[in-house]
């Protein structure tokens, strides 16, 4: 096996006395794609920003591509391509010339067309910035980040805000760079984003990986195959629930309710299901929006912190 | 380097030359200005005095009054009406009858200049009958370079060169710092220096077109004249623009919003447009102000301008100017570089 692209040891961040990262170590494998999830301010933004060079840890070792950021930072530059969360690009210029400016930072960069034509907006070469939609904005900072040919792609949260058809254009153009060999590090709160792109999956909380691996393998981890859900309807008789009333369904594992939403880990969902709607027949209990999803990695997170990803 | 560095001037100008509004700030606007001031101040000849006078006064005087060319008169036959109208400045002074056999009265506020002058004119009206010629022969100023819009005209341009350069600059910095462009940049191998450089070559470009215009106006329309030579005059333009670009970066190098760097600006160039020598004189000022004057850029470079433009100066003579906007320019560069926020 070669040397892995990322390698970072016990990284530490404070910002006054907030620790927003708390002794991370990850490594990643050149030519995969790992993914850091977490809620908002689980701290994957200063997880990324400290591997691409712009801030110093307060402890902790980071090498890059075998180089390390005290030394080698010009060398580094030159061969990660980097999209940072919340960059505007300058509305009053087109993308072409975006990408030319883009391109003068760097030793070799790529033809600008051949970027246009992997990003998909080779319509689009001579609009201003300010005429994209999200989606063409976010693909041309891709583009922008695609610019000198990087062994190494870093994206904090590269589909945050668009809608599911620009989201899965990005993916796309992401998935184009892993198949060639590129290997990426991407943060997203998005469940589905990781486990789509993601080789391996880290999910961080509070400055700390709570789970490590495949999506699979972390989803395994959980030990359900599925998840049940639904609403209690507050309107039948009015009365209190029992407490407890469906804590022991057989093939059900721990029961969580949030308002009047309950839902349960289940390893088997017909044995389960059944059991529920005896369960709530024998109680007179309606259940609204009933329903059953595969786990996923939101599920892991929700299990592990007891919160959910999206409101952290 | 160099490719980075030509490819940043390119952008700065694009992005500049996108802006109507800007463009509107740069060239017309000090064009208007210019106009406007010179018609306000143009060459009126002399204008007589508006005086007012008593119908109660002696034929005689009204009747000298009447016949001097530099007095406008009013004849009232009401008192109170008379010195309302002087109250109101109406008037410049009112003359009434005086006592019995004594000389006649002149009301006046020796506060108003104009009323000064009226006075005196009044009292020269009412002595010419008893004179046998006049007292003395005049020769008025009129000659290009020493009138007011002669003045006026170097002021406004270094105004301008200042105004560009701090506004242009640091609009744009704060800007593209807001947008997170500068973080973006920092993770690409571009090399600092550069960008900081790119703010300094783009000044140059647009202070060309800047100068270049105003100038040809300035020359053609309004006859200001350019006796010293046109190199040195460049030469001066350049160095305060590069003088203001520093100033400009420095004051540019921490502001996080575009409300902190308009208030930023104004605070620093408030002294400038009242201490350098602009609209009037900064030796009007008392004289222990005007080394403090004299030590801003603006002052320097406004100074300088005028020497070349309205007396011929060399380079000789402006090199205390040119030295104290160098200075300006080397210090806020430098510090701007230290302390400079990428974030």
């Amino acid at each position: 096996m070669s040397a892995p692209a990322v390698s970072a040891k016990g990284l530490v961040r404070r910002f006054g006395t907030v620790v927003a990262v708390d002794g991370l170590d990850l490594e990643i494998d050149a030519g995969t794609c790992l993914g850091l999830l977490g809620p908002n301010g689980a701290g994957k933004t200063t997880t990324i920003e400290m591997l691409e060079g712009l801030r110093r840890p307060d402890a902790g070792e980071i090498e890059i591509l075998g180089m390390g950021w005290d030394r080698d930072g010009p060398r580094i530059r030159q061969r990660i391509g980097v999209q940072l969360q919340e960059t505007m690009l300058q509305e009053k210029l087109t993308c072409d010339e975006t990408l030319r400016v883009f391109a003068s930072f760097y030793a070799h960069p790529r033809p600008r067309d051949e970027v246009m034509d992997i990003v998909g907006l080779v319509e689009k070469k001579g609009a201003r910035v300010g005429t994209l939609s999200g989606g063409q904005k976010q693909r041309l900072a891709l583009g922008c980040a695609l610019i000198n040919r990087p062994d190494l792609l870093f994206l904090d949260e590269p589909s945050t805000g668009l809608d599911p058809q620009a989201r899965r254009r990005v993916w796309e153009v992401v998935e184009a760079f892993t198949s060639d060999g590129g290997t990426v590090l991407l943060t997203t709160h998005y469940m589905e984003e990781a486990e789509r792109l993601s080789d391996r999956v880290i999910i961080i909380d509070q400055g700390r990986i709570i789970a490590e691996g495949s999506p699979q393998q972390i989803i395994d981890g959980l030990d359900a195959e599925a998840i049940v859900e639904f609403r209690i309807a507050s309107d039948r008789n009015g009365a209190d629930l029992p407490d407890g009333l469906f804590d022991d369904l057989p093939g059900a594992g721990s029961v969580r309710r949030s308002g009047d939403v309950v839902s349960f880990e289940v390893t088997d969902v017909q044995a389960a299901v059944f059991a529920l709607l005896q369960r709530a027949k024998e109680h007179d209990v309606a259940l609204d929006d009933l329903r059953t999803h595969r786990t996923t990695l939101e599920d892991v997170f929700v299990s592990l912190t007891g919160r959910q990803l999206r409101d952290g | 380097m160099g490719r980075t560095l030509w490819e940043l001037t390119r952008l700065r100008l694009l992005l500049f030359l996108r802006e109507p509004e800007v463009l509107f700030w740069v060239f017309a606007f000090p064009i208007i200005m210019a106009l406007v001031l010179a018609f306000a101040f143009k060459d009126r000849g002399v204008e007589p005095s508006k005086i007012g006078v008593l119908a109660s006064a002696p034929d005689a005087v009204r009747k000298a009054l009447a016949a001097s060319d530099e007095l406008e008169v009013e004849t009232y036959d009401d008192r109170e009406v008379a010195e309302h109208a002087l109250a109101r400045g109406r008037i410049d002074v009112l003359v009434s009858p005086g006592a019995a056999s004594e000389p006649p009265l002149v009301h006046l506020d020796e506060n108003r200049t104009e009323s000064v002058t009226a006075r005196l004119r009044v009292r020269d009206a009412l002595q010419a009958p008893l004179r046998s010629g006049p007292v003395t022969e005049e020769r008025p100023v009129a000659a290009v370079g020493s009138r007011y819009i002669d003045f006026l005209f170097p002021g406004l341009l270094g105004m301008n060169i200042m105004g560009t350069g701090l506004w242009g600059i640091g609009f744009y910095l704060v800007d593209q710092r807001q947008k997170k462009l500068l973080r973006r940049m920092l993770v690409t191998p571009m090399p600092r220096a550069a960008y900081l450089l790119s703010f300094i070559t783009s000044r140059f470009v647009l202070l060309a077109a800047e100068v270049l215009a105003l100038l040809a106006f300035g020359l053609w329309m309004l006859d200001v004249p350019l006796d010293g030579s046109i190199v040195l005059f460049g030469l001066l333009t350049i160095f305060g623009a590069a003088s203001f670009a520093g100033l400009g970066l420095l004051v540019a190098s921490r502001a996080r919003h575009i409300e902190t760097i308009s208030n930023l600006m104004n605070l620093v160039m408030m002294p400038m447009w009242l201490g350098s020598g602009v609209f009037f004189s900064y030796e009007r000022f008392p004289e222990a102000m005007h080394p403090f004057c004299r030590a801003l850029p603006l002052t320097a470079l406004n100074d300088a301008l005028r020497a070349v433009m309205l007396d011929g100066a060399g380079a000789n003579d402006i090199a205390p100017e040119l030295g104290v906007l160098l200075a300006w320019g080397v210090v806020c560069y430098a510090v701007a570089l230290k302390v400079f926020r990428w974030e």
